[in-house]
């Protein structure tokens, strides 16, 4: 069915409002997204590893999540979606529960590249049906801002601070959602929040009706760690997609396809300008990292152009 | 008819666990218990189970698969040895302070390093404070009654805690003795259905587990805990007495052998108990007054039991297959000394560490110890806080 924006947004929120994420923060927008892509007649089961989103949607005795919700622990939340699947499967085989139950996981990218990636990979590997929804900020955000192996190369975080000798994280971004296509699940894709949300909301879709494992990567900015005021959010998105940072791509079993690519591609600069934590690259003398960047960007593109040929 | 049998501790667990058909098994193979899983595997091939088993990836997520399976409402079990339950570590205690009766078959084997694959009870010890229900099986087929009233002991209202049966590894897993099964209809019966009260799939209301707790609830939260670990306790002395009228077995927090005029006594957990069971059986017939003090339940601690058993007794051994590095000795050392302080006078308890990495526990140590303990009495020294058994120096 083709994408009813308004019909979409008066679904009923899976998400309340009412918790304590940041003004300008990307996690909620995107799990309010994944969420209404679930048909308002599913059950499902949330799970979030400890992260930002957890901490501030389920403090006890309250919780912001309209369907049952598991936290466990924090690199851990594709074996523990798993177990509950597992369960479902159990015991709707006895007609103990429906059988329209939905499981998705959510994690940071700290709890999703680093230290939840053998959990998520063996997740992948045995193909449950679950979704896994990684809210990319590119760092750890709940632990103050700390680089991940999802930080961009030249990013000023708390442990890859700037200064006198360093010009920030100096190692690549690891690129997950290729690495989960190489798990040959039957769903992955990039995603960020663009114009009506109409590429997250179709990607969502995808990912929670296909039966088995799929991973969403959602480029989820963070207001405190990449210094943006809240409501540039959009702006960033859009950027980071226009200038090919991240491109809007999936690979429906091991078919790749890029969803959007620019007429015109815009310089890296136009993304790294409007966020602090690159504030140290427009010194002057430091246009040679903005190059590297640039050349980096073009290099991944290329390579993601020729897979999807 | 209780069905005789010739079987290893691995396969009689298995065969429980075929008999129960959880929902739920998570596992991942490591030595000794990676034979459960596979039986199990087996099982479910052949049409013998109907249980979902998830091949995971690591120990970390077999227990994190068994907190998922669980808090949905599945009953769900895992199997693991030495580094596999220290890598479940942080799950552990998660799995307890959920709530969550996930039963687990833990076959006691060294921890590393050095890197070992034989008994000890460094793992299971290395977890003592982590909220499960601990019991301790002397053989095979202790090792089968524990499992099948594990089950009922986690899933018990008043309890609601995951438990760990524990067996020695190659020791009673391997080993293969004559036992007793029961009819699987008496198992499932005793068993039971899992009808758990909250679940997250429960479509008529939600529930929310693992959430923030702060410091305003968090110190209750614990407090509910360890009501739990108590009400245990009695609970293990009710299924125990319930299980003996299917098997004729009688199980207790622990078991006495000998104890009855003992004068000089041991305390011991797990196979090296049939070892000191033949010991004192010897040291009797030679007039030693000495008898046997089986540790079957270490968590919740019999301390009441213990310091009633050792009443009257000149001297004690309390035997640890671990050393804790306090330099103060092993964990069964400090918690039986707690449990006599202020209740038994004037006996000499001396604490020894015996059997690491699977270092052979015969007859004849044992009545050394029991010598041993017997001179302290005769010349009235102290012992030393704690020793190594039968060492190299």
């Amino acid at each position: 069915m083709a994408y009813n924006f308004k019909e979409v947004m008066n679904r009923p929120d899976r998400l309340a409002s009412g918790h304590r994420m940041c003004a300008g923060c990307g996690a909620p927008i995107a799990v309010r997204a994944v969420l209404k892509a679930i048909k308002p007649e599913d059950h499902a089961v949330i799970c979030s590893a400890t992260c930002c989103l957890e901490v501030s949607t389920c403090m006890y005795p309250y919780t912001s999540w309209k369907d049952s919700f598991i936290h466990s622990a924090f690199e851990n939340a594709g074996a523990t979606i798993c177990g509950v699947e597992a369960a479902h499967r159990a015991l709707s085989a006895k007609g103990k529960v429906p059988e329209n139950y939905k499981f998705i996981a959510f994690g940071g990218d700290g709890g999703t590249y680093d230290i939840g990636f053998q959990s998520l990979s063996g997740a992948m590997e045995r193909n449950q049906d679950m979704v896994y929804v990684c809210y990319d900020n590119e760092a750890y955000m709940n632990t103050g801002i700390q680089r991940s192996s999802g930080t961009p190369k030249y990013a000023d975080t708390t442990t890859s601070a700037t200064g006198k000798n360093s010009a920030g994280k100096t190692q690549n971004r690891k690129d997950l959602t290729e690495v989960i296509a190489a798990h040959h699940v039957p769903y992955a894709a990039q995603t960020t929040f663009i114009g009506n949300l109409k590429d997250l909301y179709e990607k969502s879709e995808k990912a929670i009706y296909t039966p088995g494992a799929a991973f969403l990567n959602v480029l989820a900015p963070c207001p405190r760690g990449w210094r943006y005021e809240g409501e540039d959010i959009m702006e960033v998105c859009k950027m980071a997609v226009e200038t090919c940072f991240w491109p809007l791509y999936e690979v429906e079993n091991d078919v790749w396809k890029v969803n959007y690519e620019p007429k015109n591609k815009r310089p890296i600069e136009d993304f790294l300008k409007l966020q602090g934590r690159f504030k140290h690259l427009f010194k002057k003398g430091n246009e040679d990292l903005i190059a590297e960047i640039q050349r980096d960007v073009d290099h991944r593109w290329e390579l993601l152009l020729k897979k999807a040929k | 008819m209780a069905i005789s049998e010739r079987l290893s501790g691995n396969e009689a667990v298995s065969f429980a666990i075929k008999q129960i058909n959880p929902d739920v098994v998570a596992a991942f193979p490591i030595t000794p218990s990676t034979e459960i899983p596979q039986f199990i595997s087996q099982y479910i091939a052949n049409g013998e189970m109907t249980t979902v088993y998830v091949p995971v990836e690591s120990e970390h997520s077999s227990m994190s698969a068994c907190v998922g399976a669980q808090a949905a409402g599945a009953r769900s079990m895992t199997a693991t040895s030495s580094c596999g339950l220290a890598y479940m570590f942080e799950m552990l205690y998660i799995a307890a302070s959920n709530r969550l009766p996930i039963t687990m078959a833990c076959v006691n084997r060294a921890l590393s390093g050095p890197i070992n694959i034989n008994n000890d009870h460094s793992d299971s010890m290395g977890a003592r404070d982590a909220g499960w229900i601990q019991i301790y099986a002397e053989n095979a087929q202790e090792a089968y009654d524990n499992f099948i009233q594990c089950v009922r002991i986690g899933e018990h209202k008043d309890v609601h805690l995951p438990v760990m049966a524990c067996q020695d590894g190659f020791i009673t897993s391997h080993a293969v003795e004559r036992m007793e099964l029961i009819e699987t209809d008496k198992v499932k019966a005793f068993v039971g259905e899992y009808n758990p009260e909250k679940y997250l799939l429960n479509p008529d209301e939600i529930l929310a587990v693992g959430t923030y707790d702060t410091p305003q609830y968090y110190m209750e939260h614990k407090k509910a805990q360890t009501e739990a670990m108590k009400n245990a306790r009695q609970v293990i002395k009710d299924i125990a007495k319930e299980f003996e009228t299917i098997s004729g077995r009688k199980y207790d927090m622990i078991e006495e052998y000998r104890m009855e005029d003992a004068e000089y006594a041991m305390v011991i957990i797990g196979s090296s108990a049939g070892t000191a069971k033949e010991a004192i059986d010897e040291l009797r017939t030679a007039g030693v007054k000495a008898g046997l003090i089986k540790v079957r339940v270490f968590r919740p601690f019999p301390l009441e039991e213990i310091a009633a058993a050792l009443k009257g007794v000149k001297a004690v051994a309390i035997m640890d297959k671990t050393d804790s590095f306090s330099a103060a000795g092993g964990p069964l050392g400090a918690e039986v000394k707690a449990a006599i302080y202020g209740k038994v006078d004037g006996l000499v308890a001396a604490n020894y560490i015996y059997g690491l990495g699977g270092r052979d526990v015969r007859v004849e140590h044992i009545k050394l110890v029991f010598d041993e303990i017997a001179e302290l009495v005769k010349s009235g020294k102290q012992p030393e806080t704690y020793k190594y058994l039968a060492i190299r120096e």
